[in-house]
């Protein structure tokens, strides 16, 4: 089954998200910043990984970064959840290794639409 | 697929209310004056949070709201703004309408904006005055930013009205080239993906351009350095295709053109192979391709499966979020893994004991008794967990001090210290939520008639700042809030005198400065020289000590005039266990909270009066105390209804003190309570009851009731009287 890290600090968009995907027959594994997610990616096997920026502990920035310095994460799609106000942070994701962007508000159709594109 | 939003409300408001909470604690930690960044950050994170989910949950008001907060904080966080005490106390009145706005949401009523539209226009003055340009134009809607950033990607070829009139009816061709940046595929962008996309929109050619590509021995695998050359005849708008490409539009070199006519190039390819077809032409390429790993073909019976189960969920939850934040409460995993772990062990013990039962003779009786002891300690320790599970750290009541002291100091022009010590204390969730107002009370009124003011203070020879401290701890199986000033204490005389004038003393009588200090308890009681906002109105003492005692617990004050006040409240740890002392009245057990009596005496018949009208009065030193026959209001069979023989068990309720007449005193235990209305029915005069080690069933005294089924309706003013007038026959 697909693997899908979901990285959120708020409870309720973790839940909206892991609902969705699990929903349509996707495998999720939740974290709530980004050293929990970080952790989490080590013990491998996700597919995909989608994450929140602003978070204690550890940014999304910031996972990103050290995502793509792990072997079985450099080519590993991972998209960030962003607040459409937030343009400058789409650059710094991009310039960490994100893949895209899913901007905030989504509704769960938008998330599956984007989350299918990526997976092919 | 179609999803209940509404599933996930009770979460976000339950996380949305600890967000706010946040920023209030924090905001009130800042300093303007050197704002720390971590305590910026966490404020900025909350409202960001908040912003978020609410967009997402459909509160728009709510995310409209924190956007202009988000706004104001980001600009404080990255030094742009400096931050002033005015915003500080907006921010604050922010958290505030926030919190009344979600309150209504989730009681799903409508929610009022007359206020947040105040602060909002408040917020987008802050943020006009200073960057009116920039920060101006993005605010208000929130759309600014994502709208240049796809107006940038527009090419130049072809105007944008050109293109919205040939959106739905004509079929165009596009010639799209496509020079990837070179770190495209470390970005976990797949072209694949994109030609399979570009695919959907219509007929597709792509040709790979491998000119590019450097000699083997050079070329670095994750790299990307293939050129695509594709045209896409389609009705699609140019936005679509433009969308495809968003995520690396700004590394890659993107064109997209409208080529005149139908494209010449021959008939079209059937869109699956031509895509497949540019990867296989470099071999390179398609091996780095293979990270992407398709969706498999079972996940689509897999999402079926998966669908099922949680299919039951939106409705189960969606009754649940209606329920108000009391109904449901937030365990600390370890307090369930400890209850689990228990259970575990209670398990053990229970099939040791069964084995042991199955094969019993005399010669195992030693390790019976070791079993039953195990079960007994098993037992005690699951109960301890259990109630565990109801307690929560005083921090919660606590958390909403410091807010208040700030505004209240600033209303009555105080300077103010507020200590909280002993917050992670722990507290039945019931007894806190109950707790809350009479500590409130109790700390306005340290806050506006204990403490002087600066310039008083000063007069007095002590520092300007006044130290209000809150001290939570256990003693016992009581816990100990004490709520301690060191203002100017209670005056004596100034009570003294009020009692004198309400009539509750007499004239000359003489009180000991723990009696007076008691005054401050009794109903209309106020010294307060004038009405002010802050207390002095309408809620007495009396009443918040008529709520502890609801609550099992009682509350004292100590107080040394010109140096402070001490408020001891001492309460039951939880509701469901009370301290009891079981008394015999003929074969019948009842059982006293033990918080209740004062004392237990056996009765010297000179001192028993009989008054007219049918009660009988008991003088204890210089007061006299009515006395309840405990066999008559029961109707039990005394063991003798000669009073020299019983014993009295003198009780105090509010002021009221009376004294039961009961035939035996047995031991005090804890008793767990159970409920007469839910097992029975309401009974005069009974609060509860309990079942004994023996088995038997033993009723809980209700005393207030008691009291006044005895005709004692008096309570203290009368009793009080009493004294006095002995006082003066004296």
């Amino acid at each position: 089954m697909t693997k899908i890290l979901a990285v959120d600090d708020s409870a309720s968009m973790r839940q909206m998200v892991s609902f969705t995907l699990q929903g349509a027959g996707y495998e999720v594994v939740e974290a709530c910043d980004g050293q929990d997610a970080f952790n989490k990616a080590k013990l491998g096997g996700v597919d995909l990984v989608l994450s929140d920026v602003n978070m204690p502990v550890m940014d999304g920035i910031t996972l990103i970064k050290n995502l793509r310095t792990l072997p079985n994460y450099k080519f590993t799609p991972i998209l960030m959840l962003t607040t459409e106000s937030a343009a400058d942070k789409k650059s710094e994701g991009k310039a960490a290794g994100a893949t895209g962007w899913i901007v905030k508000p989504f509704n769960p159709d938008q998330l599956l639409n984007t989350i299918k594109k990526v997976l092919g | 697929m179609s999803i209940d939003l509404s599933q996930f409300h009770q979460v976000f408001f339950e996380e949305s209310f600890e967000g706010l909470q946040v920023m209030e604690s924090s905001l009130l930690e800042l300093d303007c004056e050197n704002v720390d960044s971590e305590t910026i950050n966490s404020i900025f994170r909350a409202a960001h949070s908040i912003k978020g989910s609410s967009s997402t949950f459909g509160f728009a008001e709510v995310a409209e709201f924190t956007h202009v907060l988000e706004t104001l904080l980001d600009q404080v966080r990255e030094g742009t703004r400096q931050l002033l005490p005015d915003h500080v106390d907006l921010l604050l009145q922010s958290v505030d309408c926030l919190r009344g706005m979600l309150t209504a949401l989730q009681a799903q009523e409508t929610v009022d904006t007359a206020q947040s539209s105040v602060l909002i226009q408040a917020f987008n003055d802050i943020l006009e005055g200073r960057q009116p340009v920039t920060q101006s134009a993005s605010t208000p809607d929130g759309t600014g930013s994502e709208q240049s950033v796809a107006d940038a990607s527009h090419s130049a070829e072809a105007s944008d009205a050109h293109l919205d009139a040939a959106a739905d009816t004509e079929t165009i061709t596009w010639h799209i080239r496509f020079v990837p940046d070179i770190n495209l595929l470390r970005t976990g962008n797949e072209p694949l993906r994109m030609f399979r996309e570009l695919a959907e929109l219509g007929e597709l050619e792509v040709q790979v351009d491998a000119g590019k590509v450097p000699d083997l021995a050079l070329l670095h695998p994750e790299e990307c350095h293939l050129i695509w050359d594709m045209h896409l005849t389609t009705i699609r708008p140019q936005s679509d295709i433009e969308e495809i490409f968003e995520w690396v539009v700004d590394d890659s070199d993107i064109s997209i053109s409208a080529t005149a006519g139908v494209f010449s190039g021959g008939p079209a390819a059937i869109p699956e192979t031509s895509v497949s077809d540019p990867v296989a032409t470099s071999p390179v390429e398609s091996a780095e391709a293979t990270p992407a790993t398709p969706l498999p073909a079972a996940s689509t019976a897999g999402a079926g499966k998966a669908a099922k189960p949680q299919a039951s969920k939106p409705a189960a939850s969606a009754g649940s979020g209606k329920g108000s934040e009391s109904t449901s409460i937030r365990v600390a995993i370890e307090k369930i893994d400890n209850l689990v772990n228990l259970v575990g062990e209670l398990v053990i013990t229970q099939s040791m004991l069964g084995q042991l039962g199955s094969e019993f003779d005399v010669s195992k009786l030693q390790k019976l008794q070791e079993g039953l002891a195990q079960l007994e300690h098993n037992t005690r320790e699951l109960q301890e967990s259990v109630m565990r599970i109801r307690m929560l750290p005083i921090s919660f009541t606590f958390s909403r001090f410091p807010r208040m002291v700030r505004d209240l100091s600033k209303q009555l022009g105080k300077k103010i210290e507020l200590k909280l010590l002993g917050e992670q204390t722990e507290l039945d969730k019931t007894v806190m939520e109950k707790i809350g107002d009479p500590l409130v009370h109790l700390v306005r009124n340290a806050l506006d008639h204990g403490l002087e003011t600066p310039k008083d203070r000063r007069a007095a020879g002590k520092p300007e700042t006044g130290t209000i401290t809150l001290n939570a701890f256990h003693q016992g199986g009581n816990i100990i809030i004490e709520i301690i000033d060191d203002g100017k204490g209670l005056n004596r005389e100034k009570i003294l005198a009020k009692a004198r004038n309400n009539g509750v003393i007499g004239e000359n009588e003489v009180l000991s400065d723990e009696q007076i200090q008691e005054l401050i308890f009794q109903p209309g009681f106020s010294t307060a020289e004038q009405v002010t906002d802050v207390s002095g109105r309408g809620v007495g003492m009396d009443v918040v000590r008529r709520n502890i005692q609801e609550l099992n617990g009682s509350i004292e004050v100590k107080s040394i005039e010109g140096e402070g006040s001490t408020f001891t409240i001492r309460l039951p740890l939880t509701l469901a266990i009370l301290d009891g002392q079981l008394i015999d009245v003929g074969r019948q057990t009842f059982i006293i909270p033990l918080v209740s009596i004062v004392e237990s005496l056996q009765p010297d018949m000179s001192l028993i009066n009989h008054v007219a009208g049918g009660c009988d009065v008991f003088r204890l030193r210089d007061e006299y105390i009515p006395i309840i026959k405990l066999w008559e209001i029961f109707g039990v069979e005394p063991r003798t209804n000669n009073l020299a023989e019983s014993l009295l068990v003198v009780v105090e309720v509010g002021n009221a003190k009376v004294a039961l007449v009961v035939d035996d005193l047995l031991g005090q235990q804890q008793v767990v309570i159970k409920s007469m209305e839910t097992n029975y029915k309401k009974v005069d005069g009974i609060s509860g009851a309990t079942i004994l080690g023996d088995g038997t069933v033993s009723l809980i005294l209700d005393i207030t009731d008691l009291i006044h089924m005895a005709g004692v309706h008096q309570q203290s003013k009368n009793g009080l009287k009493l004294v006095a007038s002995k006082t003066r026959a004296a």
